[in-house]
């Protein structure tokens, strides 16, 4: 449903392809690192990397990094879900239905398989009757939205803590905590020693403390990478993505392979509800999902169709998001982890002889130092921004590697492919 | 060949026709499933429909519906999805509400001030996203959903006492300085013994599916757009600059937006406050599907979904739970392109066998 333009500056000549290995990766995590200690030590804000921050951070970004997984798998199989909105929505009541009468797990199940019916509707509209992607998932996002009204009209209405807006609560899912950290990274955090502590921080973040959900979360990400890129399965799955008239005349079902790849997409975006329902708070609330499954969406699409990217940009947003809850100090540092991290992508562009997108990199860089060294807060009302903000200006400097399945969001019909 | 034509026209009259059925089989069993009659209910809507000042209701929500839907349409015919509609027309109508507040002018050209201010923040703030489209590769659909929450955050920074906002007396909310009445739209009395008013601004909207029409059918500009929606190599190769038709097709479209919060706050608030209303954007996307972007299209579209809007009023008095609404709706939308395409399919069928036919009796083989 996009046209395609490619970017203005043609790269003069071939130029060697970075390619994102395990330790160019561990390396980029640890400048990362690096980086937010000396903004932590530089403006003060101990928020930027405390165990509680991370932890949050954590927890937000699930809800938006399940959405996404769930982009992932529809789009990789050819299928553009803008429907994940309203398959999450499903997810969250679900959780709250099933959680409150029969348990958080039962609520777990409830989530993706309600997500799951989503995905299906989602699936016989599209693959079956050929309607166009995008019409479908603002059909679902919209019928999503009625049916759970309607439902908690009939369920939760009138039920001890119930209204028609919000479910009775569900009881604790119950946390897990790698044995033996907390206490000692707790102590190290408190010193506020510069990196020691920041990393203290970020692992008492990380390891204590998580909710079952998280954890399930978080496997799932290599899961996913394996099924989709080391199995037979997942080859013809991403070849249906590819070029579904290759795949069909190689003997895949190709209608079956969309078919699996869009429910499990609204499964994953269940799933995603369940963690907002049953982590992030106890019960199925009205607009609970507040436009994650829309971000999950750009956190893919951010992470180039890819599984790691997709978690890097389910982080960043999960991180602003937990910044900004937890008041306006940490936000105001971020501003300077901003403009550092823009003025180095301008660095780097200019080293590569790219002196337009460079130069409007530094101008950026500098115009957000500014605007650092010459407030003291950010104004509270501007600060749910950040995330957005942040998510553009990447997208827009950074070089334009993004490269979406070739057929992603085209209709497919069997016996029809030229 | 006269039989085919009937044949044509039976065609064409079938998918509206299957769309209806089918929505209304889904909102049935809906209805049946939480114990309510389907053909009473339908019977109070349409009397309820029936009264002089529900219609005029019907055309005021209508009015706007139609000015969002043919905003997203002027992206769709260029293949751009215009999400950020939502964005658009709320940053348009506040910061022309405060300038429309700011200032005492005759008349005409107090409204002309007003609507250029609207109209170019609109088009000024889609054109970020078709600048990023065209000259950064960055996907529109993920742009603009950005935007719209920018947009948001912008809003509850400048709509905020000191700034662009005065407290009214009297309850907590709050929004900008009264527009002065030179800077209204006077109502029309179109329907005869309603106690309320159809908002001037309907001519504005009808102008404005006009020149959409015009625009798309009889231009270059137009052409160009269609050509670049359909088919972006041949365009290329018939010399069109995509990347520039990527940014004027954007700011149009936002441009349109711009104007989406208008009818409400010159004919009915004056004023924009904290309850003005917000997601008509994602109202447009699903009635520029439902028109399929043709602009008597989108105006039959509009009319319908402010039809069911206003009947869930009456829903609540009767006792039916008026969710069921949004789902009709959500189900109109889908009902009608599968509908569109079961009937593509049967026309192919059809076609394939009329020509089969037809070559049989050239070659005097029998079919």
């Amino acid at each position: 449903m996009s046209t395609e333009v490619a970017p203005t500056a043609a790269p003069a000549g071939p130029r060697p392809r970075v390619r994102a290995t395990p330790a160019r990766t561990a390396i980029a995590a640890l400048a990362l690192v690096v980086l937010l200690s000396l903004v932590r030590a530089i403006s003060g804000a101990d928020d930027l990397t405390s165990g509680g921050a991370i932890s949050a951070a954590l927890l937000l970004a699930v809800p938006i990094a399940m959405a996404g997984l769930g982009g992932l798998w529809s789009e990789r199989a050819g299928v553009a879900n803008i429907g994940l909105e309203g398959m999450m929505i499903l997810g969250t009541w679900g959780a709250g239905w099933a959680g409150y009468q029969w348990g958080p797990w039962a609520g777990i199940v409830a989530a993706v398989v309600f997500g799951a019916v989503g995905g299906l509707l989602h699936a016989i509209a599209t693959v079956v009757f050929n309607v166009d992607h995008i019409v479908s998932g603002v059909a679902i996002n919209i019928l999503a939205l009625g049916a759970t009204q309607f439902l908690s009209n009939a369920y939760f209405a009138g039920r001890d803590g119930g209204s028609t807006k919000q479910s009775p609560t569900v009881d604790p899912l119950g946390t897990v905590s790698v044995p033996f950290v907390g206490d000692p990274l707790a102590s190290l955090e408190a010193h506020h020693w510069l990196l020691v502590s920041d990393v203290a921080g970020i692992l008492r973040g990380l390891l204590t403390n998580l909710s079952w959900i998280t954890v399930l979360a978080v496997l799932l990400f290599p899961l996913t990478f394996f099924v989709l890129w080391r199995t037979p399965f997942g080859l013809r799955l991403r070849a249906c993505g590819e070029s579904p008239t290759a795949a069909e005349s190689l003997g895949v079902n190709v209608y079956r392979m969309k078919m699996i790849a869009v429910v499990a997409s609204g499964a994953f975006a269940g799933l995603g509800g369940a963690s907002l329902a049953l982590a992030a708070s106890s019960f199925y609330q009205e607009g609970q999902t507040g436009g994650r499954g829309y971000i999950g969406l750009a956190a893919m699409i951010f992470g180039n169709w890819r599984p790691g990217g997709l978690a890097g940009g389910a982080a960043l947003f999960g991180f602003a998001d937990a910044l900004q809850l937890r008041g306006g100090a940490a936000i105001h540092a971020l501003l300077l982890l901003v403009a550092v991290l823009v003025v180095l992508v301008g660095a780097w562009q200019l080293r590569r002889r790219r002196v337009v997108q460079g130069g409007v990199a530094l101008a950026c860089g500098v115009a957000v130092l500014v605007i650092y060294l010459v407030t003291t807060t950010v104004p509270s009302q501007l600060t749910g921004s950040v995330p957005y903000v942040t998510t553009l200006l990447v997208l827009a400097l950074a070089s334009q590697r993004l490269r979406m399945p070739a057929t992603d969001g085209m209709p497919y019909r069997r016996g029809e492919g030229g | 060949m006269a039989r085919v034509d009937v044949r044509r026209v039976l065609v064409t009259i079938a998918a509206p026709a299957l769309a209806l059925v089918l929505a209304l089989a889904i909102a049935s069993l809906a209805l049946r499933a939480s114990g309510h009659s389907p053909v009473d209910t339908a019977r109070a809507m349409v009397t309820y429909a029936r009264r002089g000042s529900t219609q005029v209701l019907i055309l005021n929500t209508a009015t706007y519906y139609y000015l969002a839907a043919v905003a997203v349409a002027i992206g769709f015919r260029m293949n751009l999805f215009n999400i950020g509609v939502d964005g658009q027309y709320r940053l348009a109508a506040l910061l022309s509400a405060a300038v429309g507040g700011a200032v005492h002018l005759p008349r005409p050209l107090h409204l002309l001030l007003i609507v250029v201010v609207a109209v170019t923040v609109g088009g000024m703030w889609a054109a970020i996203a078709g600048l990023l489209k065209a000259y950064r590769g960055v996907s529109e659909v993920i742009s603009t959903i950005m935007l719209n929450a920018i947009s948001t955050a912008v809003i509850a920074y400048l709509l905020t006492p000191g700034r662009l906002a005065v407290s009214t007396q009297g309850s907590n909310n709050i929004g900008t300085r009264l527009i002065p009445v030179s800077g209204q739209v006077p109502g029309l009395d179109l329907i005869p013994g309603a106690n309320r008013q159809v908002f001037g601004f309907i001519i504005v909207s009808a102008l404005v599916g006009i020149g959409y029409a015009v625009l798309l059918n009889r231009t270059r500009f137009g052409f160009d757009l269609r050509a670049t929606g359909r088919s972006q190599s041949a365009a290329v190769a018939s010399g069109v600059n995509v990347k520039r038709m990527v940014v004027i097709s954007m700011a149009l479209s936002g441009a349109c937006a711009g104007l989406v919060g208008l009818p409400q706050l010159l004919g009915a608030s004056y004023s924009y406050a904290l309850d003005f209303p917000t997601g008509i954007g994602f109202t447009g996307i699903a009635i520029a599907l439902l028109g399929r972007n043709h602009p008597v299209g989108i105006a039959l579209g509009a009319l319908l979904w402010s039809f069911l809007d206003q009947s869930s009023q009456i829903l609540d008095l009767e006792g039916v739970p008026k969710e069921i609404v949004t789902i009709m709706q959500g189900s109109t939308v889908l009902s009608v392109v599968v509908a569109y395409e079961l009937v593509r399919r049967y026309s192919q069928v059809l076609e394939q066998k009329r020509v089969g036919l037809a070559l049989g009796q050239t070659t005097g083989v029998t079919a």
